[in-house]
């Protein structure tokens, strides 16, 4: 869609239309490949609700959300368990899953990619390249982050409530969710990081879902398509709207914190 | 509470050689006991003895290592079966979830199986028993140490044990608050739960217990009715060193 030539010793735009010029129209602009004038020129995106900008941010948001959710749900039910399961290979588990943590996006979107082809074993579902292809990615690179961080929160808790719990008569994995529901906050401290990892990784969702444009383009590939293609000022309109998100994703957790510094915490020591 | 001599009954929990090991090391070895009902027995001895190893092993916290637990089926004369005895704790710093003083005790008798039916007439029960009915939609971890215990005790209460394990109830009490706990401790074992309770302090143990039983590096030295425990000039060394060590402080 867009290209530049070298012209009269500058570079110049030579694209049908891009974002930028449906704010700022010109037939031949020189490319803005300063700074500050890239950064006016996102800012007027921003500020005037671009519609392919915010098309691709609610995708993003759309699916590291869906991500979480999913995650969120194996993730706690799978640490709640490892913190009070006992069976022989237990410790390899516990180590496994915490190698997982730094799973690289690519090997997962690879993953999926293997899983979800034409010829893979998922292959007849038809939903590579789709949205659904991606939640499912960013699920399997938070399910290890919620599960690891939430089995340290109730090992932790049942030191100081797991022993009166079980005298009450709760089961091992009751007392382990009760202890889960009691640290509420911390948990969705977690879930908090979790979604921060799942809306800016890049490389899982390019695999499995190929960049589309406003089928499956999020924020993180839009950023690395525009600035290959030169397109400065929406890559760095999204770039400023992910750390926006990502500040405020930041800026609730440290409410939480504030909550639950208040409230008599349970967690100590979760790395978050 | 009043003193009396050990109702004859069948016991309610009984330990027959029982021993605890944690890795190499021995927390308890070859303990024999019975809990009757209506008992109200102190358990003593210094840091390390086991106490608190043999109250996790008599509610069933922890598995015996050697010998056995029994827990003896109790008849239910109405209904005309039997059923185990029901068991309630209390520890030292008692968890409260992060929710009000109602839910807590609501989650105590979920957790204890209590009918749905039974459940408001039991909480409003318990509350009034321990002076918290003011304090029902206060956030349970707000209260003060003493309130914390109440409430730990209005748990208690409300699913209505046979036995009642109480884990250096009082330790991190004031004083005041403290009086208000062994209050109510005292009430419990008047409405016929049996009572077992760690301590440190000889001096409750006196006012509140009918049997005294001294630990020793995890052995079952001495079990004796309280007036013969701390008057007795005849006990096992390890028992009358214990008591040098401890009575001058109480």
């Amino acid at each position: 869609m867009h290209a530049a030539a070298y012209r009269g010793g500058v570079w110049l735009r030579q694209e049908s239309q891009s974002v930028a010029e449906r704010q700022f129209p010109a037939h031949e602009t020189p490319l803005m490949n300063t700074f500050a004038e890239s950064l006016s020129v996102a800012l007027g995106l921003i500020t005037h609700a671009d519609a392919a900008l915010w098309q691709i941010v609610t995708l993003s948001l759309r699916v590291s959300a869906s991500a979480c959710a999913l995650g969120a749900a194996f993730g706690l039910l799978l640490g709640a368990w490892l913190a009070v399961a006992r069976f022989s290979g237990h410790a390899l588990v516990v180590g496994t899953l915490n190698t997982l943590l730094a799973l690289p996006s690519v090997v997962v979107g690879l993953l999926v990619y293997l899983l979800l082809s034409r010829s893979g074993p998922l292959g007849s579902w038809g939903i590579l390249f789709t949205p659904t292809a991606m939640v499912i990615a960013q699920s399997m690179l938070v399910v290890p982050l919620i599960a690891a961080l939430a089995r340290q929160l109730v090992v932790d808790a049942l030191r100081e409530g797991g022993d009166e719990l079980q005298a009450m008569g709760a089961g091992p994995l009751l007392t382990a969710l009760l202890l889960l529901a009691h640290a509420r906050l911390a948990v969705l401290t977690v879930l908090l990081t979790a979604f921060g990892r799942a809306v800016a990784e890049v490389g899982a969702v390019m695999i499995v879902g190929g960049n589309i444009a406003g089928v499956t383009r999020v924020m993180t590939t839009a950023i690395a398509l525009e600035t290959s293609k030169g397109d400065l000022p929406l890559a760095l309109a999204l770039g400023l709207v992910l750390l926006g998100v990502v500040a405020l994703v930041n800026l609730a957790m440290g409410l939480l914190q504030r909550g639950r510094a208040g409230a008599a915490p349970l967690a100590g020591g979760l790395a978050t | 509470m009043p003193k009396g001599p050990r109702p004859a009954a069948s016991p309610l929990i009984s330990l027959h050689g029982a021993g605890v090991q944690f890795g190499t090391s021995t927390a308890l070895r070859g303990i024999t006991l019975h809990i009757m009902r209506g008992d109200s027995i102190a358990l003593v001895g210094a840091n390390g003895a086991g106490k608190t190893t043999l109250l996790r092993l008599l509610n069933g916290l922890l598995p015996a290592s050697t010998g056995q637990r029994q827990m003896h089926a109790q008849p239910v004369p109405v209904a005309g079966v039997a059923r185990h005895p029901v068991t309630a704790m209390l520890f030292q710093r008692p968890f409260l979830l992060h929710c009000s003083v109602r839910r807590n005790l609501w989650l105590a008798l979920w957790l204890a199986r209590v009918p749905a039916a039974e459940r408001s007439t039991r909480l409003r029960d318990a509350l009034q028993r321990v002076g918290l009915q003011a304090l029902a939609d206060r956030p349970a971890r707000s209260l003060s140490g003493g309130q914390q215990q109440r409430l730990a005790l209005a748990r208690a209460w409300a699913v209505q044990p046979d036995i009642l394990f109480l884990d250096e109830p009082t330790a991190s009490l004031d004083p005041s608050a403290k009086r208000e706990v062994e209050t109510l401790i005292e009430t419990f074992g008047r409405a016929g739960m049996a009572l077992v309770m760690s301590t440190h302090n000889l001096g409750q143990a006196k006012r509140l217990a009918q049997r005294v039983l001294h630990l020793d590096a995890g052995r079952l030295v001495t079990d004796l009715p309280a007036h013969d425990f701390f008057n007795r000039s005849d006990l096992p060394p390890e028992t009358t060193q214990f008591l040098k060590g401890e009575l001058p402080w109480n």
